[in-house]
């Protein structure tokens, strides 16, 4: 039996209300498991050494989704756990993890999921991945997420990554490694209110010929927040890779973005693209003369720039 | 009605407009004209509240509306077309639509408005108003835009620049369609014959004064005698197939 406040969390970060009642899940709640489910296609292992799971999916597996929340409700509990992801050949698939914190207490709820994939040829996975925190608490919520993607040959990854409100510190760490035709595309949304931080870093390897990448964050940074965009976009064949920052700051945020792209092969091709900047006045403006009030036309720039 | 009293703006020390006064009749089609840099833009915007005046007043329906933000005067039924349409990072055709609706659209509902300005609506209702899209795009879809607010005052300033790959015949028609079934007043800031033509009333503002107003046939034989640029050449020369 699931407390409500571990059901809200469950369908803010993974859109579901409960327990499912089929497909492949495993949800772990302040350091253990609350459920697990395996299905013919997607088998879910424990770790012997307790540390995590292994998600397997066969390959050839087509249309399915598997679920791994993680969520915390206890303060002065720092949950680690590392799983890891091997994706048969051929196989398309929806993941969805995402972290939900509720921490009442003093203390500080800390949870950091280290995810590995491993992609296989010509398989197809979406991960999703959205991050809240949340209690009455004066406790710290903390995230530090890690993804670092194995894409072997003509593989398609496409990860979405979101934090919006109540963590109160993060540092995201994502790499990857492509191999010829393999294709990454990370989207990542962040917005910090008062004293949070966040730090995002990108790693990518782009290996093979006609592999490619694309990197893109949108982030707001609002009261006295302070974000880190760090990219690394390496090309070492013929490629393409793009990274893309684009961040909206207000009050006393604070932006920082060190964008770099090294081209090791004379036919790599690499672009990188950085604004940051308050809203445009003119944006505004526009917005006011449709009969909205400079409030709403603030708070729909900033829903769109973060949909 | 709109009216303007005595209404003057200066900026940096340059005085841009010097007492001007108009009277917009409702229902009546009007055209701003005049030479680059006369003033017209700043007038538009004084209208929308975006520029404040440094003296004379502005009446709505003959209320006093010149302390009024740009919001109640949006509220209180002005539309403004900029001349160089605002991009979006994330907002799409469709949110900007349905906002200048005032109300939920279907999608279809807001395709319709996308199809009056030559647009295939499927094509960009869900795009993104950002940087993939042209400036003539940019354009007709800001046309859309205050189409859809249906007010009783409209102003256009320069809807015909950037219209490049649309006839521009298709561009009268909509302002004719759109006077004759919102039945407000529109207030277009051109330099094109073609839209002159349709015009009930024709104003000249020239180096920040009204220097004439009438029909067009009043106006235009003394235009040529006004220093135009070579912007309205080009529309006079401009020919519609």
């Amino acid at each position: 039996m699931l407390s409500d406040i571990i059901k809200n969390l469950l369908a803010e970060v993974a859109g579901i209300q409960n327990i499912p009642t089929a497909g492949a899940f495993n949800i772990r709640s302040n350091g253990k498991s609350a459920g697990r489910n395996s299905t013919e296609t997607i088998q879910i292992i424990p770790k012997e050494d307790g540390s995590g799971i292994d998600i397997i999916v066969k390959p050839g597996t087509k249309n399915e989704s598997v679920h791994i929340p993680a969520l915390v409700t206890e303060t002065d509990l720092h949950d680690v756990v590392y799983n890891d992801f091997h994706i048969g050949e051929g196989a398309d698939v929806t993941i969805v993890a995402g972290c939900g914190i509720h921490n009442c207490g003093s203390g500080i709820s800390q949870h950091d999921g280290i995810h590995r994939f491993f992609v296989g040829k010509n398989a197809k996975i979406k991960y999703i991945e959205k991050h809240i925190g949340e209690g009455d608490g004066d406790g710290q919520n903390i995230i530090n997420p890690q993804t670092h993607i194995i894409a072997e040959e003509n593989s398609y990854v496409e990860m979405d990554t979101v934090q919006l409100k109540g963590v109160d510190s993060t540092k995201r760490i994502s790499s990857a490694k492509l191999a010829e035709g393999a294709t990454v595309v990370i989207k990542e949304k962040i917005m910090t209110h008062g004293s949070q931080y966040a730090e995002t870093s990108f790693d990518v390897d782009l290996d093979g010929a006609g592999s490619s990448a694309k990197l893109i964050s949108r982030s707001v940074a609002r009261d006295n927040s302070r974000q880190l965009f760090r990219s690394k976009l390496s090309g070492n064949n013929a490629c393409y890779g793009h990274s893309e920052c684009d961040a909206i700051i207000m009050d006393q945020g604070i932006v920082a973005a060190e964008p770099e792209i090294i081209a090791n092969n004379v036919d790599a091709s690499l672009i990188h693209e950085a604004a940051i900047g308050k809203i445009a006045g003119e944006q505004l403006t526009k917005l006011m003369t449709l009969g909205l009030t400079e409030k709403e036309a603030e708070a729909q720039i900033i829903n769109g720039f973060l949909k | 009605m709109l009216e303007l009293k005595n209404v003057s703006f200066s900026a940096d020390g340059k005085e841009i407009l010097k007492n001007i006064n108009l009277v917009i009749e409702d229902e009546k089609f009007v055209v701003m004209t005049g030479p680059n840099g006369g003033g017209k833009s700043t007038l538009a915007k004084i209208i929308a509240g975006i520029q404040k005046p440094v003296s004379g007043q502005i009446l709505l329906d003959g209320q006093d509306i010149t302390d009024w933000s740009i919001t109640k005067r949006a509220n209180s039924g002005i539309s403004f077309a900029f001349q160089q349409p605002v991009r979006f990072k994330g907002v799409t055709v469709k949110d900007l639509i349905t906002l200048a609706s005032g109300k939920a659209l279907s999608t279809a509902a807001a395709c319709e408005y996308l199809s009056e300005v030559g647009l295939c609506a499927k094509d960009y209702i869900d795009r993104e108003i950002n940087g993939s899209l042209s400036g003539g795009e940019l354009k007709r879809i800001e046309i859309a835009t205050v189409m859809a607010r249906k007010t009783k005052l409209t102003l256009f300033d320069e809807p015909e620049a950037g219209i490049d790959l649309w006839s521009f015949k298709n561009l009268i028609d909509v302002f004719e369609k759109m006077h004759g079934e919102i039945k407000g007043s529109i207030l277009i800031i051109s330099h094109q014959e073609r839209i002159l033509d349709i015009a009930d009333q024709v104003v000249v503002i020239s180096g920040g004064e009204v220097s004439k107003v009438g029909t067009k046939e009043e106006v235009l034989p003394g235009l040529f005698g006004v220093d135009l640029g070579c912007k309205y050449f080009k529309g006079v020369s401009y020919h519609v197939e």
